[in-house]
C-alpha cells in the first residue's frame, strides 16, 4: 500500500457512521410536489433525477474514484418511500451499543416535521402490512419465516459487463427503438411498456447529469489546487466524468468511475438487498488493463493504485439501517457486496487473468469489512490462483470466500439458463447464484425449518407463542412410525410455505405497480427489449428463493427420534414430546442420550446423513418449481446469514437436544459441535446433499492458523477445496480463528467441539485438549499475533 | 476374520506422511517412553476410562453392568477393576459420555470400510493412510492383512513404527507398505532402556536392514530437551544416519507438553512434568548439526 492509498484506507475506516437526511428530504418534497402528475415509472424516474440533480457532491482530498451515495463517506442515505423510520427508531440507532448510526438534531428535525408526516401510512411497508392479512402477520411475528421486501427493496443483483462497451447514449438509443416497435394495436400493454420506457430513458439522463456535476466539482478543485500533481488529477477526473457514463470508457481509470457511477446509480435509486454486485471486475477491467499496459498509459503500480482507490470506495457505503425483526435478523454495516475472481469466461475458458491476482493482492492490503470478494473456481482453474486465494484466507479474514464455478454453472442450467449466461453468472451476496446483467434473483426470506418441525410435536400449535398457527396433524403420543412422524412434518411445511409464498406473491406485485427500477432495469437485459420493470418480469430471468435455515438441527433431531422412539423403544414418542415441549426440564438423560447417542449429520455417517437428504428432498420438493407472478419460478438457498441465532432464539427446544433459545445449526454446517470426525468427514457429509438443485448452499470451517501454517499447510487446504467440489458442492469458506474465539471456546465449549488446533505434531480438537495445553496454545497465538 | 485392537482412526491427518491421510492408532507398544503422548495406547487391550466431571449420576452404568462391578463412590460410579471384563456395556448406555472404552476390536472388514472413506481426499493431496500406534508392528498379521486392503484399494500406505519389532516381522510388512516413518530417539543403548524400557540394538539393526535393503523411510526424532538433545546424541545420530547404505530424511519433532493433562485424565503418573519445549532456535541449531552430515533434514511438530 502507498501513502494514498494507506490515507485513503485510513480515513474510510475512521469515519464515522452517520444517518443523512438529504436524500429522505429531496424525495420528500419532490412527492409532496409532484405525486400524481406522471405514471409510476416515470414518477420514479423523475425523483431519481431530482436526487442526481440536487443532492451535494462529495470528491475527497486524495480520490482518484469519485462520487458518493451520501453528502460524504459513510452518511447513509434513508428510503422513506420504503420504509420511514420514525423518531424512536432514529433514537434507537443513534444510541445503540451494536452497530450505532449517528443521528444529527438537524436529520431529527427534518424526519419530525417533513420526512415522517408526508410518509406515514404510504410507504410500501405500511402499504404492505396493511393488506398482507393477519395469517401472514401471526406467522411471521412467530419466527417461521422472514421477509426481505418489508423494508429494503428486491435486489440481490449483479451488473455485468455491458457497460463497459455501451455507454448511457448507448441505451438511450436502444430504448427508442424498443418504443418505436411498440405496436399499440396489438398490444394492449403497449401504453403502459411506454411509460417504463421513457422512465428508463430519463434514468440515463439523470446519471449523466450526477457525472457532470461531479466534472464540475472536480473543474473548480482543479482551479484552486495549489499541488500541480493533484491539479492534474483533478483535470483527469473531470474529464473522466464528463465522458462516463455518458459513453463507454476508453481505458481502466474510466473503466473504475463507469463502474461506480452505476453502482451508485442503483444505489440511490432504490435500497435494494445486497448493495449492488459489480460481477466479475477481473474479466471487466482486464482488456482495459492489458491496453493501457500496452499502450504505456499505466504501469502496474498505478493500475494497482487505481484499484485500491476504487475498492475503498465500497467501504463509504454501510448498509442502510433496518428495523424489527430484520435489524435483528442481519444486523450489520455490511451491505454483502461479494466480488467476483476467477471462473470461466462464456466460452468455457480460463477466466483468471492478472487482475484476478492484483485483486487478490488488494484484498490482502486492504481487508476492509467492504468490499468481501470470492473466487469462483473451477476445474480447469490453476492451483495457482487456488493456492493465492489460500494465502489470503489464511490471514483469518474470512474471505475471500470459495465457489465451485462449475456447480454454479450447472445449477444455473439445471434452472434454464443458456450455457453463455451461466458462465457469465455466479454468485452475489452471500452465496446465492444467477445471471449476471440478465437476472432478478430475489431472496424473499429466511425459512425456520426446526420451527415448522416443532409445529408437527404440537399438532399445529406454536408452543412458544400459544397460536395455532399450523395444520392439525394429531397428538404426536399417537405417531406410531417414523414414517406418521415425518408426514406430520411435511404437511406442516406445507401448510407454513403455502403461507410464505401466497404473501410473496402479494409483496412482488406491489413492487411491480409501485416501485419500479427504472435505472437498474437499464442494465438488466432484456428489460429494454420487453418494455418491463427490473420488479416485474423485465429480466431474462425471474427467480425466487426461499432460504432454508436449520437443517443440521432438524436432521439431529429427527435422528434422535428415530433411533431412540421408533426404534430402541427407549422413549415413547408422548413422553420426547412432552420433555421437548418442557425444555427436557428433569429429563438431562433423554437430552443427553439425544445428543450423544446419536448418529448426527456431520460425520460421514449414512444414518443421519440419508435423513439430512429426506429433509433436502421435501424442501425441495416443496418449494422449488413454483410459480412466482414474473413468469419464472422458485428455487431453495440453504444459507442463514445470521438468521440462524434469530430463529433459534424464538424456538422451543429440539429433540437433538438443543435447549430452548439456543441458535440453531448455521447454513449446511452440521450442529454446532455434533461433528467428531473432523473437516473430511463434514465435507463429505455435506458432499452428500445434491448441491445442483439449489442456488446456493454455504458451509464454514473454522481453522487454527497453525493447522495453514507453510505451503505445506495451502497445499492441503487447496486440496481439500478440490476435494470437496468433487462431490458437486457449491461454496465453503473458512475461519482461521483468533484469540477471542478461542477465549469463547473455552468459556463456551459446547459450542466450539469442531475447532481445530495444532497442538504439537499433530492436530487436535481444542475442546478435547486440557486446560492446561488450551492456555499454552493461546498464549504461543498471542505470539504469532505480535 | 483377522481382528486387531486399535485405540483410534483420526480422519485429516496432515502431519503423518504425504498429503492428507488418515491415520490408525493401535493398541499396544513394547516401549513405555517418559514423554510418550498417548499413554492410553500402551496397553494392549481396551480399557474403560471414567470422567466424574461429566458424570449427571443417572446410575445407568451400574444398572447395566453384568457383572455388578460398578458402585457408586464418593467420587462417583467407580468399577471395580477385580470384577470388571471391559466388555463396554457401561459406556454404551452412558449419556453423558462420562465413561468411554479406550480402544475398540475391529475386524479388517471393518477397518477397510474406515479408511475408504476419505479415498478422494487421498487422490487429490496424494496422501493415504499411516498405521501408527502404540506400536503397528506389535499386531503383524493385523497390520499385514491391513496393507494389503488398502493396497487391494490402491491406497497409498505408511507405516509409522518404533523399530522394536523381530526381524521376520519386518520382513513381512516391509514389502507391503510405501513408506515407513521410523522412530529414531536415542543413541546410548543404556539411556534408551532408561528413557524407554528397551534397548535399541533391534532398532538399529531394523533401520540398517530397511534401508540397505532400499525401503523407503524417513526417520522421525522427537527432540526432549535434557534427554537426547545433547551434543552427544546429535552427533552419534548424524553419524549413524549418514553410515547407512541409503541416506534417510529426517524429521525433527520438537517436544511439547501436550501430554500432561491426557496423564492425569488416565491417573498415571508423568516423568517430564517440569520439561520445557525446545526453542526455536534450538531446533534450527540441532537440524543444522544433522545437516552438516549429508541429511536432508525437515523440522514438524
Amino acid at each position: 500500500m502507498n501513502d494514498r492509498v494507506e490515507r485513503l484506507r485510513s480515513e474510510s475506516f475512521e469515519a464515522p457512521v452517520a444517518l443523512d437526511h438529504e436524500r429522505a428530504e429531496i424525495i420528500t418534497e419532490y412527492y409532496r410536489d409532484n405525486f400524481g402528475k406522471f405514471s409510476v415509472p416515470v414518477n420514479r424516474a423523475m425523483a431519481f433525477m431530482e436526487l442526481c440533480e440536487k443532492k451535494s457532491i462529495f470528491i475527497g482530498r486524495d480520490e482518484l474514484v469519485v462520487g458518493e451515495r451520501g453528502p460524504f463517506p459513510k452518511s447513509v442515505s434513508t428510503y422513506p418511500e420504503l420504509n420511514c423510520h420514525s423518531v424512536e427508531d432514529l433514537e434507537i440507532l443513534d444510541s445503540r451499543e451494536k452497530n450505532p448510526y449517528k443521528v444529527s438534531k438537524k436529520c431529527m428535525d427534518v424526519y419530525a416535521e417533513k420526512v415522517i408526516p408526508y410518509w406515514r401510512g404510504r410507504t410500501m411497508r405500511d402499504k404492505i402490512f396493511a393488506d398482507i392479512g393477519d395469517e401472514w402477520k401471526e406467522t411471521y411475528a412467530s419466527g417461521f419465516f422472514t421477509e426481505f421486501m418489508e423494508q429494503r427493496a428486491p435486489g440481490h443483483t449483479t451488473l455485468d459487463g455491458k457497460f463497459y462497451t455501451k455507454g448511457m447514449e448507448g441505451f438511450k438509443s436502444d430504448i427508442d427503438e424498443s418504443i418505436a416497435a411498440l405496436d399499440f394495436k396489438a398490444d394492449p400493454e403497449a401504453t403502459k411498456k411506454r411509460e417504463q420506457l421513457k422512465a428508463m430513458k430519463i434514468s440515463c439522463d439523470a446519471v449523466i447529469l450526477f457525472a457532470e456535476r461531479h466534472a464540475e466539482l472536480a473543474s473548480k478543485m482543479a482551479l484552486e489546487e495549489k499541488d500541480p500533481a493533484r491539479k492534474k488529477e483533478l483535470e483527469r477526473i473531470a474529464s473522466i466524468c464528463r465522458y462516463v457514463p455518458r459513453h463507454a470508457p476508453r481505458d481502466f481509470w474510466e473503466a473504475l468511475q463507469m463502474y461506480w457511477f452505476m453502482h451508485l446509480g442503483t444505489i440511490t435509486e432504490l435500497n435494494g438487498w445486497d448493495a449492488m454486485n459489480p460481477g466479475h471486475l477481473d474479466r471487466y477491467f482486464h482488456p482495459f488493463y492489458e491496453s493501457d499496459l500496452k499502450s504505456g498509459a499505466i504501469t502496474r503500480d498505478w493500475a494497482k493504485e487505481l484499484l485500491s482507490a476504487f475498492w475503498i470506495k465500497f467501504n463509504n457505503h454501510p448498509a442502510p439501517p433496518k428495523v424489527g425483526v430484520t435489524a435483528a435478523e442481519s444486523g450489520t454495516y455490511n451491505d454483502f457486496t461479494n466480488i467476483n475472481l476467477g471462473g470461466l469466461l462464456s466460452d468455457g475458458s480460463d477466466g483468471v487473468n492478472d487482475v484476478s491476482y492484483m485483486m487478490l493482492e488488494i484484498i490482502d492490503e486492504i481487508h476492509l469489512l467492504q468490499p468481501q470478494a470470492n473466487i469462483q473456481l473451477s476445474r480447469k482453474n490453476s492451483d495457482r490462483f487456488l493456492k493465492a486465494a489460500a494465502r489470503v484466507i489464511r490471514k483469518g479474514y474470512g474471505y475471500p470466500s470459495v465457489f465451485n464455478a462449475d456447480t454454479v454453472i450447472e445449477e444455473m442450467i439445471r434452472a434454464g439458463k443458456s450455457v453463455e449466461d451461466a458462465r457469465e453468472g455466479g454468485t452475489s451476496g452471500c452465496v446465492e447464484t444467477g445471471a449476471f446483467g440478465k437476472e432478478a434473483y430475489i431472496l424473499t426470506g429466511y425459512l425456520n425449518t426446526p420451527k415448522i418441525f416443532e409445529l408437527a410435536l404440537n399438532n399445529g400449535v406454536d408452543p412458544v407463542s400459544g397460536k395455532k398457527i399450523g395444520a392439525e396433524t394429531g397428538d404426536p403420543a399417537g405417531f406410531k412410525t417414523f414414517d406418521d412422524l415425518y408426514a406430520a412434518f411435511e404437511k406442516q411445511l406445507h401448510h407454513i410455505v403455502d403461507i410464505k409464498v401466497r404473501g410473496n406473491q402479494f409483496i412482488e406485485r406491489m413492487y411491480a405497480d409501485n416501485a419500479p427500477a427504472v435505472f437498474l432495469s437499464v442494465l438488466t437485459d432484456d428489460c429494454i427489449k420487453r418494455g418491463k420493470d427490473y420488479n416485474d418480469g423485465g429480466p431474462r430471468y425471474n427467480t425466487n428463493y426461499i432460504q432454508c435455515v436449520g437443517i443440521g438441527t432438524m436432521t439431529d433431531s429427527l435422528s434422535a427420534l428415530k433411533k431412540h422412539v421408533f426404534e430402541e423403544n427407549a422413549f415413547t414418542m408422548g413422553e420426547a414430546a412432552k420433555a421437548v415441549r418442557e425444555n427436557f426440564e428433569g429429563k438431562e438423560a433423554m437430552r443427553l442420550t439425544f445428543a450423544n447417542k446419536t448418529s448426527r449429520w456431520g460425520n460421514d455417517d449414512d444414518y443421519a446423513d440419508s435423513l439430512m437428504k429426506k429433509v433436502f428432498n421435501s424442501l425441495y420438493d416443496e418449494i422449488d418449481g413454483r410459480p412466482n407472478t414474473k413468469g419464472g419460478c422458485y428455487h431453495i438457498d440453504m444459507l442463514p446469514t445470521t438468521c440462524h441465532v434469530y430463529f433459534g432464539s424464538i424456538t422451543g427446544a429440539t429433540p437433538d437436544g438443543r435447549l430452548a433459545g439456543a441458535p440453531l445449526s448455521e447454513g449446511i454446517s452440521p450442529v454446532q459441535g455434533a461433528d467428531r470426525n473432523g473437516p473430511t468427514a463434514v465435507i463429505k457429509s455435506c458432499g452428500k446433499m445434491d448441491h445442483i438443485r439449489t442456488g446456493g448452499t454455504l458451509l464454514n470451517m473454522k481453522f487454527m492458523p497453525k493447522v495453514l501454517e507453510g505451503e505445506e499447510g495451502i497445499d492441503k487446504l487447496a486440496k481439500l477445496v478440490r476435494t470437496y467440489f468433487r462431490y458437486d458442492a457449491h461454496h465453503i469458506q473458512f475461519n482461521v480463528v483468533d484469540l477471542e474465539t478461542l477465549r469463547e471456546a473455552q468459556a463456551h465449549p459446547e459450542n466450539h467441539r469442531d475447532l481445530i488446533v495444532r497442538v504439537a505434531g499433530y492436530s487436535d480438537y481444542f475442546c478435547d485438549i486440557g486446560p492446561d495445553l488450551q492456555e499454552e496454545i493461546i498464549s504461543r497465538t498471542a505470539q504469532e499475533e505480535v | 476374520m483377522t481382528r486387531g485392537v486399535i485405540f483410534d482412526i483420526r480422519r485429516y491427518s496432515i502431519h503423518d506422511g504425504p498429503g492428507i491421510r488418515t491415520t490408525v492408532f493401535m493398541k499396544g507398544c513394547p516401549l513405555s517412553c517418559w514423554w510418550c503422548h498417548n499413554p492410553e495406547s500402551q496397553s494392549a487391550f481396551t480399557e474403560i476410562i471414567y470422567r466424574p466431571e461429566r458424570c449427571i449420576g443417572c446410575g445407568a452404568c451400574a444398572k447395566t453392568c453384568p457383572e455388578g462391578a460398578v458402585t457408586l463412590t464418593q467420587r462417583g460410579y467407580i468399577s471395580d477393576p477385580d470384577k470388571c471384563t471391559g466388555c463396554g456395556d457401561c459406556a454404551g448406555v452412558c449419556p453423558s459420555e462420562a465413561r468411554e472404552m479406550l480402544g475398540r476390536d475391529i475386524t479388517i472388514g471393518e477397518l477397510a470400510r474406515e479408511i475408504q472413506k476419505d479415498v478422494l481426499f487421498f487422490e487429490e493431496s496424494g496422501g493415504g493412510v499411516t498405521f501408527s500406534g502404540g506400536e503397528p508392528l506389535a499386531q503383524p498379521e493385523f497390520l499385514a492383512a491391513a496393507l494389503e486392503a488398502a493396497r487391494e484399494l490402491e491406497i497409498h500406505t505408511a507405516v509409522d513404527t518404533c523399530g522394536f519389532a523381530p526381524r521376520h516381522v519386518l520382513e513381512t510388512i516391509a514389502p507391503l507398505t510405501r513408506l515407513f516413518l521410523f522412530d529414531l530417539k536415542i543413541m546410548d543403548p543404556v539411556l534408551h532402556r532408561k528413557y524407554t524400557g528397551v534397548s535399541n540394538e533391534i532398532i538399529l539393526e531394523n533401520l540398517k536392514w530397511l534401508t540397505g535393503n532400499k525401503y523407503e523411510t524417513v526417520v522421525r526424532i522427537p527432540v526432549i530437551p535434557g534427554i537426547n538433545d545433547t551434543e552427544e546424541n546429535i552427533e552419534a545420530v548424524g553419524r549413524f544416519l549418514s553410515g547407512l547404505s541409503m541416506r534417510p530424511d529426517v524429521d525433527l519433532l520438537a517436544y511439547h507438553a501436550s501430554a500432561t493433562e491426557k496423564y492425569r485424565r488416565f491417573e498415571m503418573s508423568y516423568l517430564l512434568q517440569d520439561v520445557v519445549p525446545p526453542h526455536k532456535d534450538h531446533m534450527r541449531d540441532i537440524s543444522d548439526r544433522l545437516e552438516m552430515f549429508g541429511l536432508n533434514v525437515s523440522t514438524g511438530g
